[in-house]
């Protein structure tokens, strides 16, 4: 039996999507990925401002 | 687990709001943000940044603008989450993502209380838990008090409402001091002022959609003629409240001369809209509405140059 909503297809098997779906997942996908590598970026540059050569003062 | 059973289960769970969820683009979320109200917050918030009369580290700077806009992008997506029914009946809004049915409204409050929670976090490590507080205050106020209560309940919903708008210059000047001052309460004040104006110009060639919405805008509830008055009386304030930051600092002579002549022009601008007909209304409402995004945009851009300049010469 299949049953098609939202232009995907449910199946048996499950959920088809689309080839466009599948396009617009991995192009959310790939947004998620660069707003994460752009947080690591932003705590790392912050962490070097504010502290400086600091960061690398630690108790024993 | 049997194959049939399973086959069952997905056959009997409600897949709609998953795949509508698949349908939706990177574009999407971007425009749950509010791209152009974005950018005026930005940029008013730079104007306080740039005004303030303390430095920080550029790159910190930048990263606490970045926040700021952020945060003004999460308030736009729970404003579109919560909106969303009266969205779908007007056609200047019928198209954003929700209303359009490209991402549920699950998805667009996630999206905006990320947004919300990682912009304020972010701001409060960059700059301080002060500006960060003012943040999170106007992320509050736009969308709880101004979306989910003010607007649908009262004409003065774009007054009280436009007090969310008018921060951003002073979470500005925060992130530079980490505190508010007389200086930034002007910027606060002359975007407070401007913003009913804004509005009700907007809205008098928009009353019918707000009126089929129940959105009880101003020419809804207390008609065209009365509405053009209280817009000419608001810009007559923001022209006069235009002159403070002469009085109070930090501006000088050229700001002064720009406040005149830009607040002459939109005071004219009012006033013939005031004195309009019925068969000019339209049009004047639109030349009220175009004309005040100019206006803030070069008061604020001589505000801020005036200030680069006045640095510039004395180092």
């Amino acid at each position: 039996m299949t049953l098609q909503i939202a232009e995907s297809i449910m199946t048996e098997d499950g959920i088809k999507l689309t080839e466009e779906q599948k396009k617009r997942r991995r192009g959310r996908s790939i947004a998620i990925g660069l707003a994460l590598a752009a947080l690591v970026a932003v705590f790392y540059a912050v962490t070097i401002i504010k502290l400086g050569p600091g960061v690398l003062e630690r108790p024993l | 687990m049997a194959l049939t059973e399973r086959t069952e289960l997905i056959e009997e769970h409600d897949w709609s709001n998953e795949l509508i969820g698949e349908m939706a683009t990177v574009g999407d979320y971007v425009q749950l943000m509010k791209l152009r109200v974005m950018s005026l917050v930005v940029f008013t918030a730079l104007v306080g940044m740039i005004i303030a009369p303390v430095a920080i580290h550029p790159v910190l700077g930048f990263i606490a603008l970045v926040c700021i806009g952020v945060g003004a992008g999460a308030s736009g997506a729970l404003n579109m989450w919560f909106d969303a029914d009266i969205d779908a009946v007007m056609s200047r809004t019928a198209k954003r993502p929700v209303p359009a049915g490209r991402v549920t409204p699950d998805a667009a409050l996630t999206f905006g209380m990320t947004l919300a929670l990682g912009s304020v976090s972010v701001l409060g490590l960059v700059a301080g838990w002060f500006a960060a507080g003012l943040l999170a205050f106007t992320i509050f106020f736009y969308a709880v008090v101004y979306t989910m209560w003010l607007k649908r309940s009262t004409p003065q919903n774009i007054v009280i409402g436009g007090a969310a708008g008018a921060l951003p210059p002073m979470i500005g000047w925060a992130v530079m001091t980490g505190s508010v001052s007389l200086q930034s309460f002007v910027l606060f004040l002359i975007i407070f002022l401007w913003t009913p104006p804004h509005f009700w110009a907007l809205s008098l060639f928009k009353a019918e959609e707000y009126a089929r919405a129940g959105v009880p805008m101003l020419p809804v509830v207390a008609g065209n003629p009365a509405t053009r008055r209280q817009i000419f009386y608001y810009v007559v304030a923001l022209a006069l409240s235009g002159f403070l930051p002469v009085i109070v600092g930090p501006s000088g002579i050229a700001y002064g001369v720009a406040a005149t002549v830009l607040g002459g022009i939109f005071v004219y601008r009012a006033w013939q809209l005031l004195r309009t007909d019925e068969e000019n209304e339209r049009q004047n409402a639109v030349r009220v509405f175009t004309y005040s995004i100019l206006y803030l945009f070069l008061l604020f851009a001589v505000l801020a140059g005036e200030h680069i300049v006045r640095l510039m010469v004395a180092s």
